[in-house]
């Protein structure tokens, strides 16, 4: 399961090696199991309780995980999707990544409880330190044999930090100061905290380690360079894959007359 | 590769210097007199084949986009003024005008709240920026992540006597409240008989392409909220009409939809009056006389049809009238059907999709109205029938190209 980052920077960058051909950017990431990003947060957990519902009914064991932000937690769109997923005991695990900030809006202000694993109602919830790699694993494990016991759905509060802003039109300055952004790097990071464990630990030498990273950095780069130079798709995916199967001769264009060719182009990974 | 660009760069300046008034706007694609690489996107589009076509078909085979990416934008902002009897004016732009508005609102109107995602700190484009610090928190807050929560909010504090301006952070995200609009507050004073009415609404929304919004920031759905008696649509085109419509949509009493071009925000520049005015609702205005063809649009489309205007007189002798519809519902009926009257020729432009963008409902009661008077089929021009693209954007957008294109059809039918 997922992509590579050559993928992935494509993606962003629009280039045609991207996860969506790309044709959807930043918010759209697509792959085998993996059922996208959304742009409208908050649409993607009714969605998810529909392929956990689908999991089940086809009795293929599969779960479903939904991830939405602190911000996309108040939309009404959740709650709708929380009932039925315990109504029918759908395997599927809500994760709520609260990182504090629904782009400028602090969760205080937003939410009247800020127990985001407890807003299940009645899906059981886990409250998990999402600094700690450690923790978010075990957390994911246990919820995921919930679900394989058909012991109904689940939250996960996964509680972490953003360090940049919410996007490219966002300092993220405006609305937190500079120290609590260093603070957090400095004392709570996820990936120092686990250097620190295996360090501690000495199941690895900081050498060993340092390999990793200066690997990591180089493929990243690498990565970057390979998408940057990578070329976009062609005009003819403009009309394409809109439909499955386009009824009308052509797509309209610009101007009442002007024919564009539908095509169907992406493969599809959802199913068979 | 890069000499075959800057070869047909350099022809492609020749075209436009000849067209275009106003080179200003094409500096940041040709920079390349000193064999600087070129900025500019090497359109697949034959320029001389454009104007000189009798074909309809676009093709879009193999264009080689992906050298230089910085593009300016496609329309050329034309700054309105105003005479000297408005008074005092001061050099604003759109989203200061929006700001400016929005503060005579509140402090006139001691009912009057603004609601919205981010507004505290001034909104992401910063048109409530120092509201909440002049007329306090309890007037000027933040809401959570919730659409059809807001705007659910906002009916129901209009219903109640206060005057509410609820902001959608991006029209893109307004269909979670799409039910509460249609559904409720579009139907609150019919349903009730004249009993109760939620008229003081205003919802704001940023809508239209902005270069880079891809399929979920630069989306245009005036058509949807047209087709619902009951609201009203406003799109204005800069500073000036920002600031008149949307005063005069607060104060409306009927639920209003104020969406502004999110492009315009800071480029549009304007000495803006400033004292308390409105702009009437449901009045068009005609920009540009002319006699032989009716350009229609509305926000940016008219910065681009103002363009399409001069090279239609440049290049083919052709007179436009460009009218800003500016209320899309209602729409200012009599402007149009006189206009079109006289020049017996129409092209309709706008960024939404063309199957039912608000384009249809102009054209169908047009050739209702002056089916005798009309010399050619009614043009539109338009955005595909797809959803708005990622990087395909400049081919997306109905670009003054393509409306010349448009003009150019009606005239020699």
């Amino acid at each position: 399961m997922g992509v590579s980052p050559f993928s992935i920077l494509s993606e962003l960058l629009g280039r045609k090696s991207g996860c969506a051909r790309g044709k959807g950017g930043s918010m759209h990431m697509y792959c085998e199991n993996f059922y996208g990003g959304n742009g409208i947060v908050g649409a993607q957990v009714p969605l998810g309780a529909g392929i956990a519902l689908a999991h089940q009914y086809k009795g293929d064991g599969g779960v479903n995980i939904a991830l939405y932000g602190d911000g996309a937690a108040n939309q009404g769109q959740l709650f709708e999707a929380f009932n039925m997923a315990k109504l029918w005991k759908l395997p599927s695990i809500f994760v709520c990544e609260n990182n504090g900030y629904g782009m400028g809006t602090s969760a205080e202000r937003a939410a009247a409880n800020t127990n985001y694993y407890t807003r299940g109602d009645m899906i059981p919830g886990i409250w998990v330190d999402g600094m700690d790699v450690l923790a978010v694993r075990e957390a994911t494990r246990f919820a995921r044999q919930m679900c394989a016991e058909e012991k109904g759905p689940v939250v996960l509060e996964t509680v972490t930090y953003r360090y940049s802003g919410h996007s490219m039109s966002d300092p993220g300055t405006s609305y937190r100061t500079r120290e609590e952004i260093q603070e957090v790097r400095a004392h709570r990071d996820p990936i120092h905290s686990l250097k620190d464990k295996i360090l501690q630990a000495e199941l690895a030498t900081a050498e060993e380690l340092k390999v990793i990273d200066t690997d990591v950095k180089e493929e990243i780069d690498r990565a970057v360079k390979d998408a940057k130079a990578d070329g976009e798709i062609s005009m003819e995916e403009l009309p394409a894959d809109i439909y499955s199967e386009n009824l009308e001769p052509y797509i309209r264009g610009i101007t009442a007359v002007d024919k564009l060719k539908h095509l169907n182009i992406g493969s599809r990974v959802n199913y068979a | 590769m890069s000499r075959a660009i800057i070869h047909q760069s350099q022809a492609l300046r020749f075209t436009l210097r000849n067209t275009c008034q106003n080179t200003l706007h094409y500096r940041s694609i040709f920079t390349g007199t000193t064999g600087v690489k070129i900025n500019h996107k090497n359109l697949n589009f034959d320029f001389k084949n454009l104007i000189n076509c009798s074909q309809h078909n676009i093709n879009l085979d193999n264009s080689n986009y992906n050298q230089h990416r910085n593009y300016s934008s496609h329309f050329t902002y034309v700054p309105d003024t105003v005479p000297s009897s408005e008074g005092e004016t001061v050099r604003m732009n759109f989203y200061q005008a929006v700001n400016n508005a929005m503060d005579i609102a509140l402090a006139s109107d001691p009912t009057c709240v603004l609601f919205g995602e981010d507004v505290a700190f001034g909104g992401v484009f910063r048109c409530s920026l120092g509201l909440q610090d002049k007329h306090g928190k309890d007037r000027v807050f933040n809401t959570p992540l919730c659409e059809q929560g807001i705007v659910g909010l906002g009916i129901g504090l209009a219903v109640a006597g206060s005057t509410a301006i609820a902001e959608i952070q991006f029209a893109d995200y307004i269909y979670p409240a799409f039910d509460q609009l249609v559904n409720e507050a579009s139907k609150f004073r019919y349903r009730s008989g004249n009993e109760f009415n939620c008229g003081k609404l205003t919802v704001r929304a940023p809508c239209s392409a902005v270069g880079h919004g891809a399929l979920y920031h630069s989306q245009s759905p005036e058509a949807y909220f047209a087709h619902t008696p009951g609201l009203r649509v406003v799109i204005p085109r800069g500073a000036i009409t920002a600031k008149g419509l949307l005063l005069s949509c607060i104060r409306s009493n009927d639920p209003c939809i104020f969406f502004e071009p999110k492009v315009l925000y800071r480029s549009a520049v304007e000495q803006v009056p400033t004292k308390d005015y409105e702009i009437p609702l449901g009045k068009a205005e005609i920009l540009v006389e002319g006699d032989n063809v009716t350009l229609i649009g509305w926000g940016t489309q008219v910065h681009v049809l103002r363009e399409v205007a001069q090279l239609a007189q440049d290049r083919l002798n052709v007179s436009c009238e460009v009218i800003d519809l500016m209320s899309i519902q209602p729409w200012d009926y009599e402007t149009v059907i006189n206009s079109v009257k006289k020049t017996g020729r129409v092209v309709i432009a706008h960024e939404a999709p063309l199957t039912c963008g608000f384009g249809a409902e102009l054209a169908a009661t047009v050739q209702k109205e002056c089916f005798l008077h009309l010399e050619a089929p009614i043009q539109r021009v338009t955005g595909f029938d797809t959803p708005f693209p990622h990087v395909q954007e400049p081919f997306y957008l109905p670009d003054k190209w393509r409306c010349l294109e448009g003009v150019r059809t009606v005239v020699e039918f």
